[in-house]
C-alpha cells in the first residue's frame, strides 16, 4: 500500500520529525537520530560562539545528505525577529524551509498567533516553505493554510511538558479540514502519545524533549519510531466503533457449556 | 575601527571585509550566515563586503534545538 507523506512536493518515508536540542552529548543525539528513522531534523539558529571556538559544530553530527535540515525560529517573540532568523537560517545554505515559531508567552511558550500569521505571510512571499507551530485551533490552522503555510503544526500540549495530546478532538477537526499536512508539534511524552496523535489522523509528529531527556534517548527514539508507525497503521486500518457493552468474539454455537445447560 | 560583533564590541586595527573577519575568527564560512546592519550578506559577497566603523555584524550557525 502506498502511503506517501509529502510536504511541498518533497516526499518523506518517516513520519517522525525530531529536534537536536537537550541531548546529553552530540554522540547520543546522532545515535538517537539513527534509531528514530527520522529523515528530517530541526535545528536552531544562534550566534556563533566567538569566545570558545573549540566548541564542536552541530553539523559534525548531522549529515545533511542523510537528514533534511529544518531550521527553526525558536525563541523568537516577534514576527520581525522570526523573519530575520528564518532568513539567516536559509542563508546557511542547507534549506529554504522553516519551522516557524513566534512565541507569545514565556511561561506556557504558547504561540503568538497574530504575529505568526504575519511572519508566515512575509516568508511565503519570500519563497520559504513555512511550517508554523501553532495552537490546536482549527480556525488558526485554516488561516495559516490560507496564508500559504506548507503544513500546519498544532501543539499537542505545551512545549517540553510531556503531557500528551490535550485536545484530541481539535486535532481531529484540524486534520479533517486541512488541505496541507498536519504535524502534531510539541507535547509528546512517550511513545503512546505519538501513536495517539497518529491514530487521530495526524500526518506526522515532531518532538524533541521526549527523546532527548529520556533516561535512554536512543531506546526512546526507537520507541517513538515504532509508536508513530503503529499509530499510522492503526489509522489506515480503521478502528472498530466504540460500544457501551461487550460483544463476544467467539461463536455462540457449539459450546459444551450450552450443551450442559440443555441437559439440566 | 570598532564594530558590534554578535552583540559585543570588537576592535580591528585595519579595514576588514567579511571574509577577512571570518578568517581572523577562524570561522568556516560555509557553515554560517552573516548579517551586516540587519541585512543578509550573501556568501559570494563576503570577500567584497567592507566592514565600516560602527557596523553591527551578526554571525550565526546551527545549534541544537527543537523549540522555543
Amino acid at each position: 500500500m502506498s502511503d506517501r507523506f509529502v510536504i511541498a512536493n518533497r516526499e518523506f518515508t518517516s513520519r517522525l520529525i525530531i529536534g537536536t536540542g537537550k541531548y546529553p552529548t552530540n554522540q547520543v543525539m546522532a545515535a538517537a537520530h539513527e534509531a528514530s528513522g527520522a529523515e528530517m531534523v530541526t535545528v536552531a539558529v544562534r550566534r556563533v560562539n566567538l569566545t570558545d571556538r573549540s566548541k564542536e559544530s552541530l553539523l559534525d553530527y548531522i549529515d545533511p545528505k542523510r537528514y533534511f535540515i529544518l531550521p527553526n525560529t525558536a525563541a523568537c517573540y516577534t514576527a520581525e525577529d522570526a523573519v530575520r532568523t528564518a532568513r539567516l537560517g536559509r542563508e546557511v545554505g542547507l534549506s529554504h524551509w522553516v519551522k516557524l515559531e513566534v512565541i507569545g508567552d514565556e511561561k506556557t511558550l504558547f504561540p503568538d498567533n497574530e504575529a505568526l500569521l504575519e511572519a508566515t505571510r512575509v516568508l511565503v512571499k519570500e519563497g520559504f516553505v513555512v511550517l508554523p507551530y501553532t495552537n490546536d485551533d482549527p480556525v488558526m490552522c485554516r488561516k495559516l493554510e490560507d496564508a500559504g503555510a506548507a503544513a500546519v503544526m498544532p501543539l499537542g500540549a505545551p512545549i517540553g511538558s510531556g503531557l500528551g495530546i490535550q485536545n484530541p478532538n481539535n486535532i481531529r477537526i484540524i486534520k479533517a479540514q486541512a488541505r496541507v499536512p498536519v504535524i502534531v508539534d510539541a507535547g509528546v511524552g512517550t511513545a503512546s502519545d505519538a501513536t495517539f496523535a497518529m491514530e487521530l489522523g495526524a500526518d506526522a509528529v515532531l518532538m524533541n524533549t521526549a527523546i532527548a531527556l529520556a533516561d535512554d534517548p536512543v531506546s526512546m527514539a526507537r520507541a517513538m519510531k515504532l509508536g508513530v508507525e503503529a499509530g499510522r497503521l492503526a489509522f489506515l486500518a480503521g478502528r472498530i466503533p466504540r460500544k457501551a457493552h461487550a460483544s463476544a468474539s467467539s461463536p455462540i454455537e457449539g459450546t459444551i457449556a450450552a450443551a450442559a445447560h440443555a441437559r439440566a | 575601527m570598532t564594530i558590534t560583533l554578535n552583540g559585543e564590541p570588537f576592535t580591528a586595527d585595519r579595514a576588514l571585509t567579511i571574509a577577512d573577519l571570518l578568517a581572523r575568527l577562524e570561522i568556516n564560512g560555509a557553515r554560517v550566515a552573516v548579517e551586516r546592519n540587519f541585512a543578509i550578506v550573501k556568501r559570494d559577497r563576503y570577500a567584497t563586503t567592507e566592514i565600516s566603523d560602527g557596523d553591527q555584524i551578526e554571525i550565526v550557525n546551527f545549534v541544537g534545538g527543537g523549540y522555543a
